[in-house]
């Protein structure tokens, strides 16, 4: 099926949607009185997961699902509830219990109101072929994936999903929408040694689960006989894998309305905090995502940090209220607690984003094995493009090596001596405002010298602060063409590129 | 429908559709948690889950489908897909599987509970957290936090084979956090842990945790952690409260016993183990003090419960015994592959999820000593206690943990308190370093174990008390 914005049966899931955020406002009104407020989300998903491991498919699962998310404000009092029960027993015992719950709580000075009635911006195209994928359709590439490791072991997963959802309140403001993406994460496993590949897109047809495959299995063989290095400040070319948790930790804890407001976190905007290559932006509507927020809000790209400078945080009404900037259209369950967080960063140079369809993940899932060029631009805040012309780089015995794309070739070419990291797992925060964090390396580091890795090298752990990693004067180059990298739940992804810093704080090897 | 009239046509469908196997699961959850900061109500979330989970074996490949709806035409429908989508998996098919013999089971079971949590007012439970947190900020936290969680959980268990389980299972558990904010860095207390103390039992865990006497201490302690020194950079003797030995055992031990870990089935995620079944009975894990059991059927732990999601009964195991390494956490699969005779340690996260192994309670038996001896016994070393951050490799062998507070241990004596203390390690060295356990065991609760794809969060319990560890390296900093 080809791409398109909407089609029967998506339009019957949203308007079903609509029909029961109404219904449950029009219940609260009943039950509640003319005066209570409320809001409601309706979202209906069809979610698919095929997982494989020891090279076959071990667990394979699907899930239609529908959800109610009831926010209601009473008598100067808050309180919000959820479900799954859509029977007008369900919807009405759910208005009941959250009306009984906000005349039980404490007075709430700080709601911050309904959302008004206004336009939310258009649905991104979305491709209903992948919202409702076949089981056949995930296998086939898991089988072709599991084809290309070429005898490794490969595991890994192919999911698609699908949500359509609708908002409702009681100040008479209403929207809908729909939203699909798939992704695919792999690896191939040569003996102890790893490689990966992982990629978010719009469709399906996207996802190229031999060329996947065979950049798995070209970096596996190239992480093999690995040896020990003492740990210390090396210089790093981090691989979109790697950056993409980069991104997730700024968001999370830096970008984060709440914690700002608390001063809980690093982000003082109109500081150069970062370099001035870096610039980050939340896009949701990038990619395949839901036009507005769980207040109903409007979705929309929000700059982050514009040449090194931090210039804004994320907000939902309330936190937004209380900065008097507005809600930036972060608004999610649980935001209460753990405040609006961007879910949809893209990390760009100087240059930007050459390609939009690259931003947008449709199309360039996975760059060629042979490195069809390249032009290192030297030195601090140095943007990467393809265009140019650096050999690949060798050193290895291991045919194809560890650098796979012309972007990676090009900052590796650069570094005298420094570390290749492709992926980094199971990252910790120490310290919320500096954001010191610590974690480990993982399917793949290759001592660079000279500009050219020369041995796979075995994991370390490091603990560093990632904003002083990006400082200014950190970053020595900056990939241009960001790799969509999926999150662990959909509609949540991180537009990565490769990145090049002058040092990392390696602070143990794989003996400890 | 009744959830088991649910959940047997969804296995009738299935097995009409051509699976050899099929179980089903209809699950019913009612969750409640409640957020207070600097003494105002928060958040207050209440969710109500219900839907029906199958699972269908077609040769030797799974399929599962999940659906929020008991009709009868919906399971029917769940069945059908799941076999479908298990004949999909056999697109790229693995070795034979089979599932070790389970006795069918028709059974009831509810956990203990003597104060009902979803029937305790929520002004009660909000006047609780609204005091503590009150009582922090007014002791100088900058961010003063509470917190409660209840689940309440009733779900219909029926397979092929015969099993007709029934189980009601009620968790909850709370606890506070303070914060104090200095010049580019945090300190936060927390009592009795981060997020709280859990349990499978009833509102009488919270009552007995006596939130508000601890208010005061935490804030001042958080505060005072802005002037501490820093915890010492260098080898020393480390010793670990009861709290932050539970997510040791966790992390270190519980996770690299999941057999489908060690089989590689979480590989690309979750990561390996470094253990090998070769090995099993005969590798040396830890010291002769170290004594672990997998045993859901502690009254009161998070991890337990009756039957597990396959419907094997709980039943205590040994894990480490004396040091050695002697059981593994497994399902009827993944132990059919092993070798082995038992699951028993496979849940899922509602109704949407498949079962998968997880950890039960998982923990140290008691030592001879108590925390005070140990104390004393020590010349010269840091006590931390209480997590704060978490990390350890794909392997279960290099990990750095980070604790809320640490104190200087000199010739005997707890001394000044110290901030930022970590430690780092490799799993086994470790364990075989630890030269005293203390008997003062809690069974401390995890709400909140990540593992699978699509993600799931697993309840477990981690029976720990006091220990030292020999020569281990601390004070690891950016």
């Amino acid at each position: 099926m080809s791409e398109r914005s909407g089609g029967r049966m998506s339009h019957d899931a949203e308007r079903h949607a609509l029909d029961l955020a109404g219904r449950v406002v029009d219940l609260v009104r009943r039950l509640g009185g003319p005066g209570a407020e409320a809001e409601v989300v309706v979202t209906r998903s069809e979610l698919a997961l095929t997982r494989f491991a020891n090279s076959f498919i071990h667990q394979n699962v699907a899930e239609s699902g529908v959800g109610v998310r009831l926010r209601v404000h009473a008598d100067g009092r808050t309180a919000a509830g959820s479900g799954s029960v859509v029977t007008p027993d369900g919807l009405a015992a759910l208005v009941e219990r959250a009306l009984t719950a906000a005349r039980l709580c404490p007075p709430d000075p700080a709601w911050p109101g309904l959302t008004p009635p206004a336009s939310v911006p258009a649905v991104p195209a979305w491709d209903e072929a992948t919202a409702f994928a076949e089981p056949d359709e995930r296998a086939e590439r898991v089988r072709a994936f599991v084809a290309a490791v070429g005898g490794l072991e490969a595991a890994g997963y192919c999911r698609t999903a699908y949500r359509a959802a609708a908002f409702a309140n009681s100040a008479g403001h209403s929207a809908q929408g729909s939203a699909a993406e798939a992704a695919m994460d792999g690896i191939a496993r040569a003996g102890a040694a790893d490689g990966v590949a992982r990629l978010c897109a719009d469709r399906l047809a996207n996802l190229d689960g031999a060329a996947l495959g065979h950049r798995a299995a070209t970096k596996a063989r190239a992480a093999v006989a690995p040896v020990e290095l003492p740990p210390g400040r090396y210089e790093v070319v981090l691989e979109p894998a790697a950056v993409a948790d980069l991104l997730h930790n700024f968001a999370v804890w830096g970008f984060n309305g709440k914690r700002f407001a608390e001063r809980q976190s690093f982000a003082e905007p109109g500081v150069a905090q970062f370099d001035p290559a870096v610039t980050l932006v939340d896009d949701p509507l990038g990619g395949s995502g839901l036009p507005f927020d769980a207040e109903g809000t409007g979705r929309r790209a929000l700059t982050l940090v514009d040449a090194g400078t931090t210039v804004a945080v994320a907000h939902d009404r309330r936190s937004g209220a209380q900065a008097g900037t507005g809600s930036t259209g972060h608004a999610e369950p649980g935001a209460a607690t753990f405040g609006p967080t961007p879910g949809n960063l893209r990390l760009t140079g100087p240059g930007g984003v050459a390609a939009a369809g690259s931003a947008r993940g449709t199309g360039d899932p996975v760059a060629s094995p042979t490195v069809a060029g390249g032009g290192p631009m030297d030195g601090p805040g140095a943007s990467v493009g393809p265009a140019g012309g650096v050999e690949t780089p060798g050193g290895l015995e291991t045919p194809g090596g560890p650098v796979l794309d012309a972007e990676t070739a090009a900052l590796v070419a650069g570094m005298e001596r420094g570390l290749l990291v492709s992926d980094l797992w199971y990252t910790r925060v120490l310290d919320t405002k500096s954001l010191v964090i610590t974690g480990l390396t993982r399917n793949g580091v290759w001592l660079v010298e000279g500009g050219v890795p020369v041995r796979a090298v075995r994991d370390f752990r490091f603990t560093e602060s990632y904003p002083r990693a990006l400082g200014p004067g950190a970053v020595l180059g900056i990939g241009r063409h960001p790799a969509r990298q999926p999150d662990r739940v959909d509609g949540v992804w991180w537009d990565a590129p490769a990145l090049r810093l002058a040092a990392w704080n390696f602070t143990g090897g794989a003996s400890g | 429908m009744t959830g088991f009239d649910a959940a047997s046509a969804a296995v009738q469908a299935a097995l009409d559709a051509g699976a050899r196997y099929a179980d089903a699961r209809v699950m019913h959850r009612r969750y409640e948690s409640m957020s207070a900061r600097n003494g105002d109500v928060e958040e207050l979330t209440q969710d109500e889950s219900l839907g029906l989970g199958v699972r269908a074996l077609v040769g030797s490949s799974w399929g599962f489908h999940a659906v929020p709806d008991l009709s009868d035409a919906a399971a029917r429908d769940a069945g059908r897909r799941a076999a479908r989508i298990a004949a999909a998996s056999a697109r790229v098919p693995g070795p034979p599987i089979d599932l070790v013999p389970a006795e069918p089971t028709v059974a009831s079971w509810s956990s203990q509970c003597e104060v009902d949590p979803l029937g305790v007012a929520l002004s009660d439970k909000g006047d609780l957290l609204v005091g503590a947190t009150a009582t922090m900020a007014a002791h100088g936290a900058d961010v003063a936090e509470g917190l409660y969680q209840v689940w309440d959980t009733t779900k219909w268990f029926v397979s092929s084979e015969g099993h007709r389980i029934d189980q009601h299972i009620r968790e909850c558990g709370g606890g506070i956090s303070a914060t104090s904010i200095g010049d580019g860095e945090t300190q936060r207390r927390s009592y009795p842990s981060y997020r709280g103390q859990y349990g499978t039992t009833g509102w009488e865990l919270v009552t007995s945790l006596d939130l508000a006497a601890h208010a005061a201490r935490v804030a001042e302690e958080s505060r005072a952690l802005l002037t501490a020194p820093l915890c010492p950079a260098g080898e020393t003797d480390l010793i670990l409260g009861g709290e932050q030995l539970a997510l040791q055992i966790h992390e270190s031990v519980g996770h690299a016993i999941e057999l489908d870990r060690i089989l590689g089935w979480e590989a690309a995620f979750a990561g390996t183990s470094w253990l090998d079944l070769a090995r099993l009975g005969s590798l040396r894990y830890g010291s002769e003090l170290m004594n672990v059991t997998i045993d859901p059927t502690i009254p009161g732990a998070l991890g337990s419960f009756g039957f597990d999601d396959e419907g094997s009964p709980a039943v205590r195991r040994d894990a480490v015994r004396e040091g050695r390494w002697v059981g593994v956490l497994a399902g009827r699969d993944s132990a059919a592959v092993a070798g082995l005779d038992h699951g028993g340690s496979v849940r899922a996260d509602g109704w949407a999820r498949l079962p998968m192994v997880r950890m039960t309670n998982v923990g140290l038996e008691p030592g001879p000593h108590t925390l005070d001896e140990i104390v004393a016994a020590t010349d010269d070393g840091v006590l931390m206690d209480v997590n704060r951050s978490w990390s350890i490799d794909d392997k279960r062998l290099n990990f750095q943990f980070g604790c809320e507070i640490g104190w200087e241990v000199k010739r005997g004596r707890r001394g000044r308190m110290l901030r930022n203390p970590t430690y780092t390690g490799i799993g086994p060295l470790f364990w075989r370093s630890m030269d005293m356990l203390s008997s003062e065991t809690v069974a401390w609760g995890t709400p909140n174990c990540g593992k699978g794809q699509p993600g799931q969060t697993g309840h477990t319990g981690h029976p720990a008390a006091p220990a030292r560890f020999r020569n281990v390296r601390v004070g690891v900093r950016a």
